[in-house]
């Protein structure tokens, strides 16, 4: 149950890969019993980068998110993270017998302050909720909450898992809004599980599509930001992915 | 999805439609027929006849107004049940003979060590199997085992290993509670929802930072559950207890007062029994009311 965290999940020695990077993971396998959900994945983000990863539904998106956290460690292969990381889930995972400042303050080292949650929180703009219990916030809110916990931190690495899933349409764009926002702040490297290709176009600087557990196709979204949904330089690489993910009619259709 | 108000196929209103026909223009929807409207009374507006606490009272109050005019017109007689008023004169002989609070005091004590004890063993139990694998495989397979022994069928052995004095009461309060606490703390940490844990570690949380805080309030509510269990067990030993040999106590006075068939005397000793589980049931709710707050259940109308 308890992992140690804040050291990298790394089993071999480091390869000593050129340039920097956030993230580098080489031949990573995972299976469940005996079926490999992840396959020899090789991976590298570079710092600071927004990196959005697509993929179908079941492909093995959350499984290395959740290596990449340090969550799941019966793995096989090299994989190097920052100590200082953070997650947010599709569901906000607040505790709901602690109120939102204890909630975003849980597991920081020393003894830190109501005021060190309440600047996280100012930040997601959920100051006046801070001490509220989780089960009275809306599902925006909350979401916003934990990810609040994740930025208190200030991690080198941001892994967010469909953060965005569970919310309203409206919701949603605000809190893609707030992701930009936040990461354009922090400069950390981000790595967005998402099946909405137009959210990663959207958001990502580079987006990986990963398939047969493996990273199947890596693609740089070179657009200036802010970008909007409508642009027709999106088509092209909107098509590209929909066509990567296994969906021909790009305009229409949508992965489920 | 089949959407049966369609909107009815209204024709173009152009000059090739004769005009004699019912136009369609002013009324939208000609067939629809505007159906009655009734208002949703708010409930600050709903009549209150009585207040809660009254209505409350009068089915008791009733019941026994109809026990004292059965007693009063001889249907009841005083072997089989004395009248309330009876009652009512004995309950205030006995406090002011100081004989029923010195009853209620050692009863209460015994009911308060068999608490502690039986609450000490059951939690500690319950975290032993419920944190760790090791410690299920060796309590859990013990204690569930162990369970389907009627804890009350145990007296005989007591007395024999403990004597008549207090040990074997309080041991069979403990016991009835300790099972009832094992139960349900345990289930309540197996209970745990597996994502909060996960998002506890991801957080960077140490095995012991976990436990602390989210296993261990996340069985908060099994463990209040398995608390107002083991309170009511306690009180049922407490009754089964202290019909052996007792020379004081609640169920010594019932005892004494069986053999002189004082129905009142009884019926008193069953008040008082019913006063203090239900007090120790107000004291349960709350301590729910302020550990539980974070719950967002359902209260009530
Ligand atoms: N704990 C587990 N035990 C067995 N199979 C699992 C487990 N977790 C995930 N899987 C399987 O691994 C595959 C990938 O899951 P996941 O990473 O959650 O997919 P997604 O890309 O939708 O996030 C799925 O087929 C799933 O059934
Ligand atoms: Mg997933």
């Amino acid at each position: 149950m308890a992992t140690e965290l804040h050291r990298p999940v790394s089993h071999d020695v480091p390869p000593a890969a050129g340039g920097p990077a956030a993230v580098r993971v080489a031949g990573l396998t995972r299976a469940f019993g005996g079926r490999p959900v992840i396959d020899g994945l090789d991976l590298t983000l570079r710092p600071g980068e927004f990196t959005a990863l697509l993929g179908r539904s079941g492909c093995g998106k959350s499984t290395l998110l959740r290596v990449l956290a340090g969550l799941d460690r019966e793995i096989a292969g090299t994989v190097l993270v920052p100590e200082r990381r953070a997650v947010a889930f599709q569901a906000p995972r607040l505790m709901p017998w602690k109120r939102v400042w204890r909630n975003v303050l849980l597991g920081l080292p020393g003894r830190p302050g109501r005021a060190i949650a309440e600047a996280a929180l100012e930040e997601v703009g959920l100051r006046e909720r801070s001490g509220a219990w989780p089960k009275t916030l809306s599902g925006g809110e909350a979401q916003r909450a934990s990810l609040a916990r994740a930025l208190v931190r200030e991690p080198d690495l941001l892994l967010l898992d469909e953060p965005f899933g569970a919310l309203d349409a409206l919701t949603r764009i605000k809190a893609q809004r707030l992701v930009a926002e936040l990461w354009q702040r922090r400069g950390c490297a981000v790595l967005l599980v998402t099946h909405d290709v137009d959210e990663a176009l959207l958001l990502a600087d580079r987006a990986l599509v990963m398939r047969d557990g493996v990273i199947a196709h890596d693609t740089p979204v070179a657009l200036p930001r802010p970008r909007d949904a409508g642009d027709p330089r999106l088509t092209a690489l909107r098509s590209r992915l929909l066509a990567e993910l296994g969906v021909d009619t790009p305009a229409s259709a949508e992965t489920a | 999805m089949s959407i049966s108000k369609a909107p009815p196929d209204i024709s173009p209103v152009s000059a090739d439609v004769p005009p004699d026909v019912p136009s369609a223009v002013p009324s939208a929807v000609p067939t629809a027929i505007a159906p009655e409207l009734r208002p949703v009374v708010p409930v600050s507006a709903r009549r209150r006849p009585l207040p809660r606490w009254l209505r409350r009272t009068t089915g008791p109050l009733l019941l026994l107004a109809a026990w004292q005019l059965l007693s009063a017109t001889g249907v009841l007689r005083p072997e089989v049940l004395a009248s309330p008023g009876t009652i009512a004169g004995t309950a205030a002989d006995l406090v002011s003979s100081g004989q029923l609070p010195s009853a209620m005091a050692v009863s209460l004590q015994r009911v308060v060590f068999g608490l502690l004890l039986g609450g000490a063993a059951g939690i500690t139990l319950a975290l032993l199997s419920g944190l760790s694998r090791l410690g299920e495989d060796l309590v859990d397979a013990s204690v569930q085992m162990l369970r389907a022994v009627p804890f009350v069928g145990l007296i005989p052995l007591f007395i024999i290993w403990l004597g008549i004095g207090e040990a074997p009461k309080v041991t069979l309060i403990a016991l009835g509670v300790a099972f009832h606490l094992y139960l349900n703390v345990y289930a309540g940490i197996r209970g745990v929802d597996e994502q909060l844990i996960e998002a506890g570690a991801s957080l960077g949380l140490s095995r012991r930072a976990l436990v602390r805080h989210v296993v261990l309030p996340g069985a908060l509510p099994g463990a209040m559950t398995g608390l107002r269990y083991s309170l009511a067990t306690a009180w049922l030993a407490l009754v089964f207890g202290e019909q052996i040999n007792a020379s004081d106590g609640i169920g010594f006075l019932m005892t004494q007062a069986r053999d002189f068939l004082r129905t009142d005397v009884i019926v008193v000793c069953l008040v008082v029994y019913a006063f203090l589980g239900l007090t120790a049931d107000i004291v349960v709710r709350a301590l729910e009311r302020l550990l539980l707050q974070w719950r967002p259940n359902f209260t009530g109308r």
